[in-house]
């Protein structure tokens, strides 16, 4: 098992990325990208806009976020308060570009891949879930999460 | 070590005894206050649409005969039938769920237009039939004609699909039981459709609730009555072998 991940994480950094035309591409080192998506810069309001909003994000359908007052939290991933505590800027931008390369099962949605997917709606199609902008607002605002 | 193996044989064993997967049905996931409103008939709004059927299942159109003149004794004759949908239909080969039968009859035997899909009228006739199988177990044919279709709806079932990447089986099988938002995930039998929603306020097919999740993943949306549709409810229809028929359910 442990094996297992260290070759799956082995050929991440040896690979880098093979991002689809619109993507930035991107370098994978161990369990982490440690560079911003397109050197932008995050902010933390707008990605705690984005973690709520049903239409983008929607992280709250599977997570308890940091926000009691919101109604109805999912309790399908890990909880997300304090997660920047528990992990650094660039392990939170690997989890939310593509989760499978840690964890080949997982139930995390890739939110910055267009590649491998099928049958996606027309809308969708072509396109990653959230743009580089919104990929570093998340990670700017899961970041700033360091208190339980 | 050694003991760790043993185990884990003995725990392989087991499971393939109880046969993989047990599944239950939708209504053991409501909250009580719904799943109360659900078994009180008076309650539960669904019903209406049970009466609408069962007065357009004997209207007799301008020309041509009532269902219920070739379906003359109901007990007899219809009772039962839905726990055996989707089926081959044996004339076009076609896989028909409820709905496509009850189209069949109204355009080949009563010659009249069909309703449909999802039109009022088709959803109250089904509705109706399918009321007149509850707690009736759900047997439909998995093989012969039927088994190319089953491995689709298999296949479709397993597949991680949309923006999402999510499959019905991560869902369905791996997370029953958890909050997804304000819902608990069932094992997505469907054996009380057509429903009731409290989402929709009215009722719909179990394919507008197939719809729904397939928007949920931004995957593509088939058409009512699409082919892949079919074979996904013959293969939830045969996973579901055994369960009651609960039509008509209430959903949230
Ligand atoms: C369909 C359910 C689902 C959705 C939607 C979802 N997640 Fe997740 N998330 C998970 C699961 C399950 C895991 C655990 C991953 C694993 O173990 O492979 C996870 C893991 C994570 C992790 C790593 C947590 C840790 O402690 O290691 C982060 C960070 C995260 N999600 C953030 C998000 C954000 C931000 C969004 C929305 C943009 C989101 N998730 C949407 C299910 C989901
Ligand atoms: C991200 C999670 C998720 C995925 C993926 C998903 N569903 Fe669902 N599904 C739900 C939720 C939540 C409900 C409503 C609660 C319930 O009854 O399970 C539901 C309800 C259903 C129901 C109604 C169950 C009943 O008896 O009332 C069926 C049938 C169903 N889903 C089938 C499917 C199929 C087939 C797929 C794949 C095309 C699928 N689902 C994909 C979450 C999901």
């Amino acid at each position: 098992m442990r094996l297992h991940l260290a070759t799956v994480l082995l050929l991440g950094g040896l690979v880098s990325s093979r991002p689809g035309v619109a993507l930035e591409p991107y370098v994978v080192v161990e369990d982490a990208i440690p560079k911003a998506l397109g050197a932008r810069v995050g902010e933390v309001a707008r990605g705690q806009d984005i973690l709520r909003d049903r239409e983008r994000g929607n992280c709250l359908i599977c997570h308890q976020g940091a926000d009691s007052a919101e109604p109805f939290q999912g309790a399908i991933g890990p909880p997300l308060v304090g997660i920047g505590a528990r992990l650094d800027a660039g392990q939170i931008r690997l989890r939310l570009v593509d989760s499978s390369r840690l964890n080949p099962e997982t139930v995390m949605p890739p939110y910055y891949r267009t590649e491998g997917l099928r049958d996606v709606a027309p809308a969708y199609r072509g396109k990653p879930a959230l743009s580089e902008q919104e990929i570093e607002d998340v990670v700017a605002y899961l970041a700033s999460l360091k208190t339980f | 070590m050694r003991l760790k193996l043993a185990l884990g044989f003995l725990m392989a064993m087991v499971g393939a005894v109880a046969g993989g997967e047990e599944i239950t049905s939708g209504s053991a996931f409501l909250s009580p206050e719904l799943r109360h409103q659900q078994d009180d008939p008076t309650r539960n709004p669904a019903w209406f649409w049970v009466e609408q059927g069962q007065e357009l299942f004997s209207r007799k159109p301008e020309a041509g005969q009532a269902c219920s003149q070739c379906h003359a004794e109901l007990e007899k004759s219809l009772r039962g039938a839905a726990t055996r949908y989707p089926q081959v239909d044996a004339a076009s080969g076609r896989l028909l769920n409820l709905e496509g039968r009850i189209e069949q009859c109204r355009v080949q035997r009563q010659k009249q237009p069909a309703f449909g899909y999802e039109s009022g009228e088709l959803l109250a006739l089904t509705t109706y039939v399918a009321s007149l199988s509850r707690g009736l177990a759900m047997d439909v044919e998995t093989s012969g004609p039927a088994q190319p279709f089953y491995e689709a709806g298999k296949a479709f079932f397993e597949r991680r699909q949309g923006q999402l990447n999510l499959s019905c089986k991560q869902c369905h099988g791996g997370l029953v039981g958890q909050k997804l938002r304000g819902d608990t995930i069932s094992h997505g039998a469907g054996t009380g459709y057509p429903a009731y929603r409290l989402e929709w306020n009215g009722v719909g097919s179990l394919h507008r609730r197939l719809r729904a999740c397939s928007l949920g993943v931004r995957a593509t949306q088939f058409d009512y009555g699409a082919p892949e549709y079919l074979a996904l409810e013959l293969y939830l229809a045969g996973r579901a072998g055994g369960l009651p028929i609960e039509t008509p359910a209430m959903r949230r």
